[in-house]
């Protein structure tokens, strides 16, 4: 017997309606469909990425004028330059004529970028400078009307932002009481500047949301990274005792948060007296050689970083001792991208030191990385379990560094925004 | 590196003079493959020389790494902290890992030395987890060593550099060793 298919609609029937975003966040719960429902991402890319200020490059991966990068704004790829005048453009990579991407390189040195579908170029700061058989449009074409759209651009303590909106407030208001935690990070640079000095890039099939909760999330640390800890000798494993040690998590606003995990290490230019960690005594004897002795420790102290993660909502985290950048691809893809921070022109060993330190916990091979990765995985293909279920973020009081509090303040945040 | 537990070593194996002809050091090679896909890491720390040094580059270009970021920069220390990482049972990216298949051919001498040689290949590999395969490919540069002291095979490596045609780009986590 055959059985005939049910015939198809003429039309595709109507969308359901809009998830009503305000019911999907509570003070302590968030619905599971923020993790899976591609029409909540769509909505994101334009209620959140195309509305705040979205982090796009730090300040020493363009020293020079000509030099340029390509990053995202949401899932929008753009291409950060620096002018001959020094000043920052961010650009929208894509040809004002027919579309096509006019910069396909992660990172280089240009004066010009040419659409290799057509032959239109432009400038570092956007404007069109040169469009091929130009007698074939009318006299009523304009250059002016074709530059790459530029974005607004803003600076903090080298961190630069970008966002598509013009009435938005300043970056250090949107930043608020985020400001003085990032001024406590770039200590790390021990008194010489921070330099982004190379990434590790990697992919998760999960929500970036699942990414932005764990920069916050200190109790899954003594579980998920056991085969870290257990790797490090006892005096290390100590310092990396992050639930033990008396931290604590503030909502900053904003969506922002702090997370303390080793209150010793919040402000590195303090109790620079104290001893010298045995596992840093073979290069601080290494640094005597060549620097005097206040110096070395101040190097000492930094180059394991800060003892805190900073959490910027929505894309960034300064975290211990390095840059945490993630970037929405898919409702259930995002790319992480872990930046390396050195001291430019600071001891090639204490940066070499600093290197290493990064290599054993981070990147594909790291020996904690590619467990956060499983770990958020395994988040989203459980969250195909239970739709109607919430994920539960109610854990945690005052100064207990495991407390929730972070993704709480960033839930809030994404409520407002979503809403907005 | 500061901070690595320090794991019981074996004897540093001896160097002597003798070359390593082609066919002996792609006899090698596919064992250390048919190691690394079996996981038998034990094994496998057992081919390299003390002071052998384990490489997986970020950046394709240039042979500086101690200078720059490395997805793997494992001196002896570091691998034996890693073999013990993987077989901790303590991971959930490696417990258990993906499933891997490698190949390896397209053998060309670089330079022969009168106590070793310098080589290059190609690796494919295959993993597998829950419902995705994906593949893995790199070019892969060898410095092997004389080394009598190596049960069966006389051969050590002092060199092992792992270039993935996308190394500077998105990769994912990987459970297991390359």
């Amino acid at each position: 017997m055959t059985v005939q298919p049910a015939p198809r609609p003429a039309t595709d029937p109507s969308p359901p309606a809009a998830p009503d975003f305000g019911s999907l966040v509570r003070e302590d719960r968030v619905h599971t469909s923020l993790y899976t429902d591609p029409r909540i991402f769509a909505t994101e890319m334009d209620k959140i990425f195309a509305n705040t200020w979205v982090w796009v490059a730090h300040a020493s991966e363009i020293p020079a004028p000509g030099n340029f990068k390509t990053a995202h704004v949401g899932t929008q790829p753009v291409i950060v330059t620096r002018a001959p005048d020094g000043r920052v453009h961010v650009l929208l990579n894509r040809c004002r004529h027919r579309a096509g991407s006019v910069c396909e390189q992660r990172a280089g040195k240009a004066s010009v970028f040419v659409c290799p579908y057509h032959g239109w170029s432009y400038d570092l700061t956007g404007r069109l400078r040169g469009v091929p058989h130009a007698s074939g449009y009318d006299a009523s074409f304009d250059k002016k009307d074709f530059p790459l759209v530029n974005l607004r651009v803003e600076e903090y303590a080298g961190l630069i932002f970008a966002t598509l909106r013009a009435d938005i407030q300043p970056l250090e208001a949107h930043l608020g009481r985020a400001c003085k935690w990032i001024d406590l990070f770039m200590k790390q640079g021990a008194g010489f500047p921070i330099k982004a000095g190379g990434a590790h890039r990697f992919r998760f099939r999960g929500n970036w949301k699942i990414q932005l909760e764990n920069t916050t999330d200190a109790y899954h640390f003594p579980i998920v990274h056991r085969s870290f800890l257990t790797s490090l000798d006892g005096e290390t494993e100590k310092v990396f005792d992050v639930l033990g040690q008396g931290g604590w998590v503030e909502d900053l606003g904003n969506g922002h948060s702090v997370m303390v995990m080793i209150p010793d290490l919040v402000d590195l230019e303090h109790n620079l007296e104290a001893p010298i960690p045995e596992r840093f005594q073979a290069l601080a004897d290494e640094l005597a050689l060549e620097h005097p002795p206040e110096q070395v420790r101040r190097i000492v102290r930094a180059v394991g970083g800060s003892g805190f993660n900073v959490n910027i909502f929505p894309n960034i985290a300064c975290s211990m001792a390095f840059f945490r950048v993630l970037r929405p691809v898919a409702v259930d893809e995002t790319e992480i991208t872990h930046m390396v921070i050195t001291m430019d022109g600071g001891p090639p060993a204490a940066n070499r030191a600093r290197l290493r330190l990064h290599e054993h916990f981070q990147g594909p091979m790291g020996f904690g990385s590619p467990d956060d990765a499983e770990g958020w995985e395994r988040v989203q293909r459980g969250a195909a379990a239970g739709t109607d279920l919430w994920v539960m973020l109610n854990r945690g009081k005052e100064r207990d560094v495991s407390a929730e509090t972070g993704m709480r303040a960033a839930y809030q945040m994404w409520r407002r925004m979503m809403m907005a | 590196m500061s901070g690595v537990r320090r794991y019981a070593r074996a004897a540093t194996a001896a160097t002597s003079v003798a070359g390593i002809s082609l066919q002996e050091a792609t006899q090698f090679i596919w064992l250390e493959a048919d190691l690394l896909d079996s996981q038998d890491y034990m094994a496998w720390l057992a081919l390299w020389t003390g002071e052998g040094r384990y490489v997986i580059p970020v950046d394709r270009a240039g042979d500086d790494h101690a200078d720059r970021l490395n997805v793997v920069y494992d001196d002896r220390a570091m691998r034996e902290a890693r073999v013990q990482r993987l077989q901790s049972g303590l991971s959930m990216s490696a417990s258990p890992s993906a499933r891997t298949v490698r190949t390896v051919s397209r053998f060309r001498v670089l330079r022969e030395h009168k106590d070793g040689t310098h080589l290059r290949c190609a690796q494919h590999l295959v993993e597998y987890k829950y419902d995705r395969t994906r593949m893995l490919a790199a070019d892969v540069t060898y410095r092997l060593v004389r080394a009598e002291a190596q049960a069966g095979t006389g051969i050590a490596i002092h060199e092992k550099v792992v270039r993935l045609i996308n190394s500077d780009d998105a990769l994912f986590g990987m459970g297991y060793l390359l």
